[in-house]
């Protein structure tokens, strides 16, 4: 073994869910002052393995050892007072709560009963000022943290997470909502964590992001252990075969243009459309079969353009015209009408139904376009499903499973399958590969240029430039929620980053 | 055996029959069948009689849970249609000794059924457009409406003296009683809207998470509206079932606490408060407990003073026996003893 201490170490894990073996005899090693990569595909069984780490569910077979002692959380809160911290995609701050507030919920500071015994709210204050400043981030502590920026509450949520002394801290796609310099705030708190000794395990779909911080890496398939690998020892394609299970051809190359004719009349045409606070006036035009792809930073108004083309939000100005005529677009419904389709960047919050099987909710969008009367019966609704299901690729135990239990890259599928039954003559897309396997991303992206090249006009958004550079014919660059200019199809990344921040 | 008790009405039915049960014990005639004057007499037709105004708000109740919404204002709603029906319907004695109505029987039950859902349409307006917590939007016409039935009514108690107003709460039909008839129909037509369009799909969107909905293009405001219309459509529909069967109708007391016992019986029937998931069937048999329940509670000669609390344990049973929870504490048990693989 090596010289780092091993501090968990979980051997043989197996966990089945019906119609699905999760986990089938899976290793994980954690040591002391390590960053640990967990690698897989959607649906190789890394959220499952975390959750069984984190007590939430219980292993059918195999053990965990912590510090050479066998454990078994039976809950969240007992992993966490064995040592067990999590930090997860969307932070779970209460937002109604002071930072402060936040940091000691659960283990709050009593004052002596001769004083009343109850919570001393001002070595609660004292105690998380302290963690913060231990831990280098700069947040008042009286703030609500519902009020802060998502990438100091997710610094606060790794902080509370460490706060009860933890040996082990899992951060599930911690990265996924932040841009490039809160990534960087992110890391350099992640490697003072590391320096203390805390063992990471860090689970991402940015490859980058591995090689940049982790030292080890675990790879999971199917629900199988593949291996785990030194960083040093394991390139980038060799990481991508090991999670794939096989060569990825063409993961970087370019997806090939279809220049779509320049001459054909636009498809969607806005003018001069704006949202107080949200959006300053701008046009935007797209013609049928072209890739408009929208590149900026967070904040700089790409999803509410998407919003308000879609008709989610009101637009304060502005007009829009479908295919030369002018729209009235008040409502979603009047969108899905004209043939607009529009995947939200918040899949579980304004996506999927999850309650409602793979089938219905495919048939959902179509259904509404079709209106009340026009019923697509059950059987018409199952070869739709049956149909998308195959052509896109998702997995699934069955049409008729909740989506909800599917991995979250075949619900991100679904919801574009949802919008492939319309038909669409419009397809707005926001941040669609977001927590997206590097495979899946190939597929949908491949998925998007065939959809293009069959008269679709696309609006492609994502936070991800040299996927938007990739996929786009033309690219439309925001700044600070206005237009910041636009680039031909083929512009490289520079060029795009250049207007990204040329003031 | 493993998958009957599985089916989402399985631990209704069950609850029910063992209510049947537990009563024929009490009185062996219980469940007997006679026929009487021209249709079926017995204890159980006397349940499925009572029931029907039950039956009626709460499939309206279940279709708004369904939407994610609540409806208190139920109850209130019973009592203004009970009261624009006798109105209405009024009765004298003319010279031939012959009863007339004040107005046209279909006048007077139809500006009943329009009031009602007047009242519904603004339960809806007050949540979808105005914004307003379902549970606040209906207090509003729960407190209001009873004052509103009683200016109708002047405080009094309206008697009806026209027969043809009596068949709709006492009257039979093949057999079985009209008040029967119209919660099966209503529960038809549901069924058939349901399931014959997309409609049950809209709702289950709706309930199971609203902004989706939106997003795919659902109108949901509209459904919405339309959903709260229909629950109080239903509540007057009961409350000409109430006050025909009495044949007067009580400002005060007409409807009384329907809201809670519909709230009842669409829990019992398995359907969530969450919203999203729902059963019109489940609904219909958690009204049959109900009422079947209160049937209980006079055979088993409960005097009157404990009589609530006796009815407040067996919901309680009723209750527990549903829960999965509940039942899991138990099945757990029986597994770990039998040593068998989890």
């Amino acid at each position: 073994m090596t010289d780092a201490a091993i501090v968990l170490r979980a051997r043989d894990i197996c966990r089945a869910f019906p119609g699905v073996q999760a986990l089938d005899g899976v290793q994980l090693t954690l040591r002391a002052g390590e960053v640990h990569a967990l690698m897989g595909q959607n649906g190789a069984g890394k959220s499952t393995l975390i959750r069984i780490l984190t007590g939430v569910y219980q292993p059918d077979a195999g053990n965990i050892e912590l510090l050479d002692r066998a454990v078994a959380p039976r809950s969240p809160l007992h992993a966490q007072q064995l040592g067990i911290s999590a930090v997860h995609q969307e932070s779970h701050l209460l937002p109604n709560l002071s930072v402060a507030e936040n940091i000691c919920a659960g283990r709050y500071p009593r004052k002596p009963w001769t004083r009343g015994g109850g919570i001393d709210w001002r070595e609660t204050r004292r105690r998380a000022h302290e963690l913060l400043a231990r831990l280098g981030i700069d947040i008042d502590v009286d703030q609500l943290a519902g009020g802060l920026p998502a990438a100091l509450q997710q610094l606060a949520a790794v902080a509370r997470a460490v706060a009860g002394d933890a040996r082990v801290l899992i951060l599930d796609e911690p990265t996924s909502s932040l841009d490039a310099d809160e990534v960087r705030a992110l890391f350099a708190l992640i490697r003072k964590l590391r320096d203390q000794g805390v063992a990471i395990l860090f689970v991402t779909h940015f490859l980058d992001q591995v090689y940049e911080i982790c030292d080890r890496i675990t790879v999971l398939r199917n629900g199988r252990f593949v291996g785990e690998y030194a960083c040093a020892k394991l390139d980038a394609p060799g990481l991508v075969a090991a999670m794939v299970g096989r060569e990825l051809a063409g993961t970087s190359g370019a997806v090939t243009h279809a220049r779509p004719e320049g001459a054909a009349s636009p498809a969607l045409s806005a003018r001069n459309i704006a949202r107080r606070g949200q959006l300053r006036a701008m046009d935007v035009e797209i013609r049928p079969g072209e890739i408009l792809g929208v590149a900026g930073l967070l904040g700089s108004g790409r999803t509410e353009l998407a919003r308000l083309l879609f008709g989610l939000d009101p637009r304060d100005s502005g007009d829009i015209e479908i295919d030369g005529k002018t729209a009235r677009l008040e409502q979603p419904a009047d969108a899905v009408l004209l043939g607009l389709g529009f995947c939200p960047e918040d899949r579980k919050h304004s996506g999927i139904v999850a309650e409602l099987s793979v089938r219905e909710n495919i048939a959902l969008a179509l259904q509404a376009r079709m209106g009340l009367r026009k019923f697509l019966d059950p059987a018409a609704q199952r070869a739709l499903a049956e149909k998308l299901v195959a052509a896109l690729g998702i997995r699934t135990p069955g049409i008729e499973a909740p989506i909800g239990q599917l991995s979250g890259g075949n619900q991100q599928k679904a919801i574009i399958a949802r919008w492939l039954a319309t038909h669409p003559r419009v397809l707005i897309l926001d941040e669609p590969t977001r927590g997206i396997d590097v495979a899946a991303k190939q597929e949908l992206m491949n998925e998007i240029r065939a959809l293009a090249n069959g008269g679709t006009a696309v609006l492609f958004i994502s936070a991800e430039i040299d996927e938007v550079v990739r996929v786009s014919d033309r690219i439309l660059v925001l700044r600070d929620r206005a237009k910041a200019g636009e680039l031909p199809g083929g512009a490289g990344e520079d060029a795009v980053y250049s207007l990204i921040v040329a003031s | 055996m493993r998958r009957l008790s599985r089916h989402a009405l399985f631990w209704p039915l069950a609850t029910l029959a063992l209510l049947l049960l537990l009563n024929s014990c009490f009185n062996p005639a219980f469940l007997a069948l006679s026929w009487r004057d021209g249709h079926l007499y017995g204890h159980l037709i006397d349940i499925l009689k009572n029931a029907a105004p039950l039956m009626v708000v709460a499939l309206g109740m279940t279709l708004v849970i369904a939407v994610r919404g609540l409806d208190i204002s139920v109850g209130a709603v019973v009592a203004i249609a009970a009261a624009v029906a006798t109105l209405l319907t009024g009765g004298s004695f003319n010279a031939g000794g012959e009863v007339a109505s004040e107005h046209p029987l279909w006048l007077a039950l139809g500006a009943a059924l329009l009031v009602a859902a007047a009242c519904g349409l603004w339960n809806g307006v007050l949540v979808v457009k105005a914004g307003m917590q379902p549970i606040v939007a209906t207090l509003i016409l729960m407190v209001a409406g009873r004052g509103i039935a009683q200016l109708l009514t002047g405080g009094q108690i309206i008697t009806v003296y026209y027969p043809p107003f009596f068949a709709i709460g006492s009257g039979f039909l093949a057999g079985l009683p009209i008040a029967l008839w119209i919660a099966a129909g209503l529960w038809g037509v549901l069924h058939l809207a349901l399931s014959r369009s997309a409609l049950g799909l809209f709702i289950r969107a709706i309930g199971g998470n609203p902004e989706a909905a939106r997003v795919a293009g659902v109108r949901s405001a509209a459904i919405t509206l339309c959903v709260y219309t229909f629950c109080g459509l239903a509540a007057g529909v009961a409350g000409l079932i109430v006050s025909s069967n009495v044949k007067s109708a009580d400002a005060n007391n007409a409807g009384q606490l329907f809201e809670l016992d519909a709230i009842l019986a669409v829990t019992l029937g398995g359907t969530a408060l969450t919203g999203g998931r729902f059963t019109l069937a489940g609904t219909v048999v958690g009204a049959l407990i109900i009422q079947t329940l209160t049937s209980t509670i006079y055979s088993l000669g409960v005097p009157p003073e404990v009589n609530l609390v006796v009815k407040a344990a067996l919901v309680f049973a009723v209750m527990l026996l549903q829960s999965a929870e509940f039942r899991s504490l138990f099945t757990r048990r029986a597994a770990a003893d039998s040593g068998a693989p989890r």
